[in-house]
């Protein structure tokens, strides 16, 4: 049982720790060039794109779990991976492959995105 | 174009502008950039160990994480939270997926005085498009590569 | 010392002596925790004014801001001959949206930031020459609409970095007669656009400095005088980063403006430069002139100012092409 909980413990510190150092990595980028939030998550995406198909993004996965998946660059890593395992099938399956399995965080963001706009209302800031 | 090029641009101003620049504090940026990000990291790891006890696993668990994820990001989006936690956090905001879901709910909500069709909907993605393109892009080509060798 | 040639130079001499006779300013609830809140005629406790959405709320306080220019002045709609003004929003709308509502002729001006004090430059001539007696100069401007215009929605967590500024929600008009009551409008320079090659669009304090530099320093030689023959050297939104980068450059050039200069984008929020720079936006150096500078300058605080607004003439088509930032800077000299 104690051993359940510092296992349970250890992937929450992994998941702080590679999580937190990849957001880290984009701030060090965006303190030193001027690249805009556009251009840092479509950077950091296809990273994760590339890294996923060299092999290294898997082994990342699977030891930080959330700390890989949740930044952007895990988009990337379904993207890849999706296509990756769609080629073992055939052609057809190459290519819808990355757009099917990243079709759960498109899908929410549009629906999620539609319902917030009916709910609520621009509003300025004042800080 | 007659326009300047950057052949004959001030580069003694631009130097000079430089070094007038205030400074950028990276040691507060990058550790809030680290804290935020490493936050919504465990966040993700607490959601995707709930729902791993509710009964799921696979890419459905990795799917449902994600989009819990996303519904949290479009909802302080709309709150208005949003906005405040990344002025401070930076990055650590930004990259992970709830910065993804902002970055679609907040021009939806904004540009929803043009109208539904072309304004909340045409504009959702002027800033998320870019990502599903070179996604989707990259995704095929790695698709492709993995299909010839 | 009046000037008997009418034109030196860029700077243009009003021999008649066009009049400020009135003066009015909106601000929003940001704006009215600075020094501008005491002067400001109307300030908002909510920037949607009442409205549906931010372009309305831009519109109507531009309107206000004339009307009660007009009315502070003892005039009636009727009275007026024409009005000059124009915003930062695409294709002018707000000023041309405030102007359905006059029956009054209307001139629509662009210059970005500079747009008072273009607009007043250009009351003045035609007030000098004759063409009309009456002249509504005004311009506003709204930081939602222009966050939305030039930068990303309002609700997306991005960072503003240290250069950045603040777009000014607020509105400033004033009413240019002649007569001999008023302040006096004594002579102006057209400014010249400046590119330095500044690329950075958070960095606008950067880009307009030079225009700022080389009108009044263009105003100084035409004219003949010194710094010290002014009171006060207003230039518009430059910021704290833009302010110190005119100190310098007027002062490489042999005039040192130090003593004399304020700048409104650093005067009208308490700024903390590692955060922000300073308001901006056009109705920046129209809310601080039409409300405490003006205000000040009747109660014969300052006898002789020069107001540099200043503009950066980019749009998100041009940055997003890779273009630098022109900017220009046009100077009216007014005297109580």
């Amino acid at each position: 049982m104690g051993q359940e909980i510092l296992l349970i413990l250890l992937a929450y510190v992994k998941a702080f720790a590679v999580g937190g150092a990849i957001c880290l990595i984009a701030q060090i980028i965006i303190n030193f060039t001027d690249l805009t939030a556009g251009k840092i998550l479509v950077y950091f995406m296809l990273a994760g794109v590339v890294l996923t198909a060299i092999g290294v993004y898997q082994p990342l996965v699977e030891f930080a779990g959330a700390g890989a998946t949740v930044p952007i660059s895990g988009f990337g890593y379904l993207l890849a991976s999706g296509a990756m395992k769609g080629a073992e099938q055939g052609f057809f399956q190459a290519i819808t492959g990355s757009l099917a399995a990243a079709s759960a965080g498109v899908t929410a963001a549009v629906v999620f995105s539609f319902i917030m706009a009916i709910i609520f209302k621009s509003r300025t800031k004042r800080n | 174009m007659t326009g300047k090029t950057r052949d004959n641009y001030n580069e003694n101003y631009l130097a000079y502008v430089k070094t007038q620049d205030p400074p950028t504090k990276h040691f507060k940026n990058c550790l809030s950039a680290f804290g935020v990000g490493g936050l919504i990291c465990c966040i993700g790891q607490f959601i995707r160990f709930m729902l791993e006890y509710a009964g799921l696993s696979g890419d459905e668990l990795a799917g449902c994480t994600s989009i819990v994820l996303i519904f949290i990001g479009c909802l302080l989006t709309g709150l208005g939270v949003y906005d405040r936690i990344g002025r401070h956090a930076g990055a650590g905001s930004i990259v992970p997926i709830t910065g993804f879901a902002n970055s679609v709910a907040s021009p939806a909500i904004e540009f929803k005085t043009e109208g539904w069709i072309y304004g909340m909907a045409a504009k959702m993605f002027t800033v998320a498009g870019a990502i599903i393109v070179f996604g989707v892009f990259s995704g095929v080509l790695v698709g492709l590569v993995y299909l010839f060798i | 010392m009046v000037n008997q040639q009418i034109k030196i130079g860029n700077t243009v001499f009003f021999k008649n002596l066009p009049r400020i006779k009135s003066f009015a300013a909106i601000c929003g609830s940001k704006e009215k925790e600075g020094i501008i809140g005491e002067y400001a005629d109307i300030t908002l406790d909510d920037d949607m004014y009442g409205e549906s959405t931010f372009e309305k709320a831009e519109c109507k306080m531009l309107t206000n801001a004339i009307s009660l220019a007009i009315e502070k002045g003892g005039f009636k709609e009727q009275d007026i001959d024409v009005m000059l003004s124009g915003d930062l929003l695409n294709q002018i709308i707000s000023a041309s949206f405030a102007a359905r509502d006059y029956d009054f002729p209307f001139l629509g001006v662009y210059s970005a930031c500079s747009t008072m004090s273009e607009s007043i430059m250009l009351a003045a001539m035609l007030v000098n020459a004759g063409y009309v007696k009456r002249a509504v100069a005004a311009t506003g401007s709204h930081f939602a609409s222009a966050e939305r215009q030039y930068r990303y929605p309002l609700e997306q967590g991005t960072t503003r970095p240290p250069q950045s500024q603040w777009t000014v929600t607020g509105a400033g008009g004033c009413t240019v007669c002649e007569g001999d009551e008023g302040i006096k409008i004594t002579s102006a320079t057209m400014g010249r656009v400046c590119d330095y090659g500044v690329i950075d669009v958070n960095n606008m304090g950067a880009a307009m400095a030079p225009a700022a530099a080389d009108t009044i320093m263009q105003h100084f030689k035409d004219t003949g005088t010194q710094p010290t023959d002014y009171d006060l050297i207003l230039t518009g939104d430059l910021g704290a980063l833009g302010s110190r980068i005119v100190k310098d450059l007027t002062w490489e050039k042999g005039y040192d403006i130090s003593s004399r200069h304020v700048d409104c984008g650093e005067i009208i929020y308490k700024v903390i430069e590692d955060e922000f720079q300073g308001g901006s936006g056009a109705g920046c150096s129209a809310v601080v002139l039409n409300s405490y500078v003006l205000s000040k300058m009747r109660a014969g605080l300052y006898k002789r100012i020069l107001f540099a607004a200043t503009g950066a003439l980019l749009s998100t088509v041009s940055s997003g092409q890779g273009e630098s930032i022109p900017g220009i800077s046009h100077v009216v000299e007014l005297e109580y």
